[in-house]
């Protein structure tokens, strides 16, 4: 049974592209079919964090208005053999984004693969509200600052109530992922904890994702953050959040950077 | 002394009251009109029963006999005839309904939807989920209950009080109908705006010390109080 996954927040740069490629590479190599679809119309990003945008034909609009059929806008992942992109147009505007047209593409691609993940862009416009209309469950990535915090409670707010499962009377399933969580700057009072956001949010969580230069790196190289350094706190993070997506336990804990005997001897160089 | 008392003089009060009532406008030929109305009736026999029923002459000129007779015929059709309008008083004889002026045209509702006001509207809300940033409950007709707290950005308006089962972190408005009496509890203010019968108060005017504590707040004359609930 496929599910349609939106990874969203309301507020931008709180790392929804990074989150949508890093779990669809961990769902993928899992050995599920998945899917990233790309909602930024006009400023569209996922194409470079997969690494994908030297191969961009068509896109998700041209599906949409029927110009191109789905296949021949589908991008196969080069590393990972079931992982494909579908992206969005950067000449276009949300505009163009219809929702009886994004209604018959998350269809099709229901029928073929076991995750759909739709990277939302920021904002609560049409470009977000298409994102999540047709959601199974929702990632809100929320960073640990209020202002994050309280568009997040927005977006759930919108959860509830604008996508199509509300309409019937049923539920998103809402999960809540922590990025760029720093534990030395939570501890000094510098961030919001875990438990202030989650108790603003009352959403269960799915994981806490370190702050980590990984991400930049990752990001910069077109690689999804869990395939360019699967060792790496940020991708560990990362791993146990598609398998609690997938139904496993895993116990919640922020992962750190190993650092090697030499790191801990010679920590800083000394001015 | 006197000790007799005078009967006391019943007042006799006059006052004016509008009602709603039909007005026909027959036209010539007076029998073509009649059998209109006869086809109305035989449609929906009982449509005129209990009605009242003004005539507006102003289309027709017809003498005091062809008033007469327009009359009886309404009548035989169980029709009856409140007052004329349109046309001279000389016409009219003392057996006839009086004459009226200055009406106004109206719009007759329907009375179907009185049987849905019979029903008891509810005086209370019951919200078991949280109100989220950017959602607003309004709810002017009694008291809003909410189970889980009211975010940073969301709204809550109610008529009566409002009881808050979580953090109150956006905006609560009680008593907006002009109900002083009315007040806004919750277990963690941490309140936005608090707001009764139009008197408020911002975050900064809540005293520090009570912030993340169950409080309530009312109205004492024109001023806000903000106390803690043990």
């Amino acid at each position: 049974m496929a599910k349609v996954l939106v990874v969203t927040s309301g507020k931008g740069g709180v790392g929804k592209t990074t989150t949508t490629a890093a779990l669809g590479a961990a769902l993928a190599q899992r050995g599920d079919k998945v899917v990233v679809v790309d909602f930024d119309v006009g400023l569209r990003n996922l194409d470079l964090v997969m690494g994908a945008e030297r191969r961009v034909v068509f896109d998700l609009i041209n599906v949409v208005q029927g110009v191109a059929k789905l296949p021949q806008a589908l991008i196969k992942d080069k590393r990972l053999e079931n992982l494909w992109l579908l992206p969005a147009s950067q000449t276009r505007d949300k505009d163009a984004l219809t929702e009886e047209g994004v209604g018959k593409v998350i269809d099709e691609l229901r029928a073929r693969f076991d995750w759909v993940i739709c990277d939302s862009p920021a904002g609560i416009e049409r470009g977000a509200s298409m994102a999540m209309r047709f959601a199974d469950e929702a990632v809100i990535v929320t960073n640990p600052e209020v202002s994050s915090v309280r568009d997040s409670d927005r977006i759930i707010g919108m959860l509830d109530s604008k996508t199509v499962r509300a309409e019937k009377g049923e539920r998103v399933e809402k999960h809540i992922l922590i990025t760029r969580y720093d534990p030395s700057r939570a501890a000094r009072g510098e961030m919001l904890t875990i438990e202030d956001i989650l108790e603003i949010l009352a959403t269960p969580l799915l994981g806490i994702i370190p702050e980590s230069q990984d991400v930049l790196r990752a990001s910069n190289v077109g690689t999804p953050v869990t395939l360019s350094n699967a060792d790496g706190a940020p991708a560990r993070a990362y791993i146990d959040a598609a398998r609690r997506l997938c139904g496993d336990t895993v116990p919640m804990q922020v992962p750190t950077e190993r650092k090697g005997f030499m790191d801990r001897l010679l920590r800083r160089r000394a001015a | 002394m006197e000790a007799a008392v005078k009967p006391q003089r019943q007042m006799v009060r006059l006052r004016g009251r509008s009602y709603v009532a039909f007005v026909f406008t027959p036209t010539v030929p007076v029998q073509d009109w009649l059998h209109e109305i006869d086809a109305t009736i035989a449609r929906s026999p009982g449509f005129f029963a209990g009605r009242p029923v003004v005539i507006d002459l102003s289309s027709v000129d017809l003498s005091q006999s062809g008033i007469g007779h327009l009359l009886t015929s309404l009548q035989d059709r169980n029709i009856r005839v409140l007052g004329i309008e349109g046309v001279e008083e000389a016409r009219l004889t003392a057996m006839m309904p009086p004459l009226l002026s200055g009406g106004r045209s109206c719009v007759v509702e329907p009375s179907a939807p009185k049987k849905a006001e019979a029903k008891a509207k509810p005086t209370s809300l019951l919200l078991e989920n949280p109100v989220r940033s950017g959602q607003t409950v309004i709810f002017p007709e009694g008291d809003v209950t909410i189970l889980g707290s009211v975010g940073s950005g969301a709204e809550v308006v109610a008529g009566g009080s409002i009881h808050v089962y979580g953090a109150l972190r956006g905006r609560a408005m009680a008593g907006v109908n002009g109900h002083t009496s009315a007040r806004i509890y919750c277990q963690k203010i941490e309140a936005e705006l608090l707001a009764i019968d139009g008197f408020y108060q911002t975050a900064d005017d809540i005293d520090a010390a009570l912030r993340g504590k169950p409080a309530q707040a009312f109205l004492q004359g024109n001023t806000m109080r903000i106390t803690a609930l043990n």
